[in-house]
């Protein structure tokens, strides 16, 4: 079992490379380990890749590209960074560079969180009334446990939630993909997209309330 | 019949904490924030009712699949993998 050291956490706990179990599979080139890679990773690297270039034909060449030269890039890792970090570099630079070939400053997708204010609510859900409860919701939001999430986590509506999440400004979208969805940590997401953690929680945050907000009109009707 | 809650000086509203929850659920509040937060979901059914939706939310997005990558893409890298089996 191959041994990965990492920078410890700044409270000294080693952090766990989430694709250890693919590692030595990889090392002894098993196509299973890779098409797990694969699967675990083209989506979130091809979102990744599009923040970069002009067009998703071109990130997906980009990640193409990519996956050859992690397949010759391995004999190389050494796990002092996980492997996610390490693929990550090498697409981000592949990304950026293929960027700059395509006059990069004209189209780039700025992740700035500045900009006008959302809302998480719209203001007029709380009451304004000084002598009573202001601030105070008008209308309680209704439960959603046991009916209503069953519904929700059934194949329609986890469709219309892929659907609602591509209408997402694209910062937004992102965060909320490679957070939520894909489940990688704070720490890492704000690595691949070189934001800081603040940032990143704005837009997570933002996301997230827009989502909420969507699916509170959606789950309402029938 | 819960009883609503009274907005005192220096406690949250309710249109406060939903600007809050996420930094709650990263836990990246400060703790005295913390604190008035969860005070105020204990006595709050519409922001913990707010909460739980969140966290639905939370749990729909964890569970979607997503179909990655086009079978002729997929058929490319293969052939990459073939070769560096080789190599």
């Amino acid at each position: 079992m191959s041994r990965a050291a990492f920078q410890p956490e700044p409270d000294g706990r080693q952090p766990i490379d989430p694709d250890a179990g693919l590692i030595d599979g990889l090392r002894e080139r098993e196509e299973s380990a890779f098409g797990e890679l694969v699967a675990r990773y083209h989506g979130p690297m091809r979102r990744i890749a599009a923040l970069h270039v002009p067009s998703s034909a071109i990130a997906e060449e980009v990640v193409q590209d990519t996956w050859i030269a992690i397949l010759h890039g391995l004999p190389r890792f050494e796990g002092r960074s996980s492997l996610r970090t390490w693929m990550l570099r090498i697409l981000t630079n592949r990304a950026r560079s293929r960027g700059e070939l395509e006059a990069r400053a004209k189209w780039v997708t700025s992740l700035d969180a500045e900009g006008d204010r959302e809302a998480a609510v719209e203001s007029g859900r709380f009451s304004d009334d000084p002598s009573s409860w202001p601030g105070h919701w008008r209308a309680h939001p209704r439960s959603w446990h046991g009916e209503v999430e069953e519904r929700i986590l059934r194949t329609e509506w986890q469709a219309r939630l892929r659907n609602l999440l591509e209408d997402l400004p694209v910062a937004q979208r992102i965060v909320v993909v490679l957070r939520d969805v894909e489940g990688w940590p704070a720490r890492d997401v704000c690595l691949a997209l070189d934001i800081s953690s603040g940032n990143q929680r704005v837009l997570l945050h933002r996301a997230r309330s827009r989502l909420r907000s969507v699916l509170e009109a959606r789950a309402d009707e029938a | 019949m819960r009883p609503k809650p009274i907005v005192a000086p220096g406690r949250l509203s309710c249109r406060e904490l939903v600007e809050l929850i996420t930094d709650y659920l990263e836990d990246a509040l400060p703790h005295p924030m913390r604190e008035r937060f969860e005070q105020h979901l204990r006595g709050c059914e519409g922001c913990f009712a707010y909460l739980d939706q969140m966290r639905v939310l939370l749990s729909v997005l964890g569970h979607l699949r997503e179909e990655w990558i086009a079978e002729p893409a997929r058929g490319r890298l293969l052939d990459a993998l073939a070769e560096w089996k080789r190599s």
